[in-house]
């Protein structure tokens, strides 16, 4: 009983560390953000490191997502002969909610890990104690470059996945079932609203992307300099960025869309 | 001064948490010398060179650099006086996404603003000096560990330091690697009129070269003095250390209970 006791309270001791660290850590990255609007190339290799290299998993997963919402939205809406009401269907599920939370899921297991994989095996390998030696603060040069770059891909990223969804939707809905294209189209321009609809799910990625990020950059940066160490923050980063994505969906939708 | 030390430690202590690492510490390195610090695996001799760079704070004493308190620096004045020292460590610490061209041209690159003709010149000049000139254009992967070890000394020395801190440089070396990176240390430091501070257990290589040396044990200097003084010692053990024997004050078996209690043979007769 004693030990039970003994070891919650070490892991609430661990865990409340662990997030002063984090929050050490983000101030840090924020704090020495500066070398990033001086050279912005350094946010621009970023991007392509985060984003453009996860293009085609977005792209491919944005087209079978909206395939299979084509499919079981037309089924549902046909049995309350609303079957012309798909294109709304198709895009406020994308916009609203599939499209930021599936790309930031996608986004935290390609990029997330890829960035902790990077991070981790720069520090095992003394690249960034190297670079401290050089005068070179890493915290400005290399973290908060990759920060930046993972904050600006996941909106972009996600408007990437809706439109691939919304197009998913349309061959099966227009182009294989036969739904009017004007309906498909019209209903959803007169039905999606690009305040609340569009750029909610633009602030919700946007939230997502500085989460992953930032759980990416830290499990990296606080791994155990070890092969085993490295691998244990990658499977940590893609395991806690999954539970977080879902966890601000849920509040940032109660803000959002149900007025709460 | 040209008598004060570029680095002086005064009774310096470190420990992580409550773990002592170094206690008592006080060592002198004069500028223009080549100073090794020796000293069996864990024994404190790269939180030393931690200490001296600024990546680590003394729990107690003082560690200076020309002159200055590390400890007591702001940040600004701590990068200000990391851009005059260099650090080879003991793997290299290459960047791997940057050839090896890019990986000595990157503190020219980050601290001048010399146009790339001269930036191109320089690193060619740094490369032909470890003699690695022809492999400008290789990735890390591609380099055996001498010659990663070399790139990385090229990069300690692209800013003309007037500090170069060498982590273990001779670890994993063949016998020519190992003879070519020991007498580089020694005519680089020379050729920059620099101040070196060799970290390493490899004792014939380092004798051979070093002006001073310093024998860390337990998390204290156990003994110093020129690699003569250091040959001849009869600390039993410095000339344990320095012979490499299997019997002295050092033993063999890490401390713990009996073999006959661990087998449970204690009592029978």
């Amino acid at each position: 009983m004693i030990d039970a006791l003994r070891q919650i309270g070490a892991r609430t001791v661990d865990g409340v560390w662990k997030l002063g660290c984090a929050t050490r850590f983000t101030g840090t990255i924020l704090a020495r953000s500066g070398m990033c609007l001086r050279r912005p190339q350094l946010v621009l290799d970023q991007i392509y490191f985060t984003g453009v290299l996860s293009l085609v998993i977005i792209i491919v997963s944005g087209l079978f997502v909206g395939l299979v919402l084509g499919l079981q939205g037309y089924e549902t809406l046909k049995r309350y002969g609303s079957a012309e009401a798909l294109g709304t269907l198709v895009a406020l599920s994308l916009v609203r909610e599939l499209g930021p939370v599936v790309s930031a899921l996608l986004f935290a297991s390609r990029a997330g890990s890829a960035i902790t994989a990077r991070i981790g095996i720069m520090k095992s390998t003394e690249q960034l104690s190297a670079m401290e030696m050089m005068a070179v603060d890493p915290h400005s040069r290399v973290l908060a470059p990759v920060f930046w770059g993972g904050v600006l891909s996941m909106p972009l990223l996600a408007a990437i996945f809706s439109a691939f969804g919304v197009f998913g939707g349309y061959l099966i809905g227009v182009v294989i079932i036969g739904v009017d294209s004007g309906a498909f189209w019209s209903q959803m321009q007169a039905n999606v609203d690009l305040w609340s609809d569009v750029m909610n799910g633009v602030i919700k990625s946007a939230v997502f992307g500085v989460a992953v990020t930032l759980i990416a950059l830290f499990e990296g940066y606080d791994a155990p300099p070890t092969a085993e160490g490295v691998s244990y923050a990658v499977t940590r980063t893609v395991v806690t960025s999954a539970l977080a994505i879902l966890a601000l969906d849920f509040v940032l939708t109660s803000f959002m869309f149900t007025g709460v | 001064m040209p008598n004060e030390p570029l680095v002086e430690l005064t009774d310096v202590a470190f420990s992580y948490g409550a773990r002592p690492i170094l206690s008592g510490i006080r060592m002198r390195i004069p500028r223009g010398k080549v100073v090794a610090i020796m000293g069996g695996s864990g024994c404190g001799k790269t939180t030393i060179l931690r200490l001296i760079g600024g990546q680590l704070k003394a729990t107690s004493g003082t560690v200076r650099v020309e002159g200055q308190d590390v400890s007591a620096l702001t940040y600004a004045d701590l990068y200000r006086l990391r851009r005059r020292m260099g650090m080879l460590f003991q793997f290299g610490a290459m960047f791997t996404d940057l050839s090896v061209f890019e990986n000595v041209a990157f503190p020219l690159r980050e601290h001048t603003k010399l146009p790339e003709s001269v930036i191109h010149d320089l690193v060619l000049l740094k490369l032909q000096a470890v003699g690695l000139r022809g492999a400008a254009h290789l990735r890390p992967a591609e380099l055996s560990g001498g010659m990663a070890r070399r790139v990385a000394l090229a990069r300690a020395i692209s800013l003309d330091p007037m500090l170069i801190m060498y982590d273990e440089p001779f670890t994993g070396l063949d016998p020519i690697s190992l003879g070519v990176i020991a007498n580089l240390i020694r005519r680089l430091n020379d050729a920059l009129g620099a101040t070196s501070i060799l970290v390493t257990h490899d004792v014939e290589a380092s004798l051979g070269i070093v002006d001073y040396v310093y024998i860390a044990a337990g998390g204290q200097i156990v003994a110093e003095g020129t690699p003569d003084a250091i040959r001849a010692s009869q600390d039993p053990f410095v000339h344990q250390f320095v012979n490499g024997e299997a019997d002295g004050p050092v033993g063999f078996h890490y401390p713990g209970s009996t073999l006959a209690a661990d087998l449970g043979l204690e009592g029978r007769s």
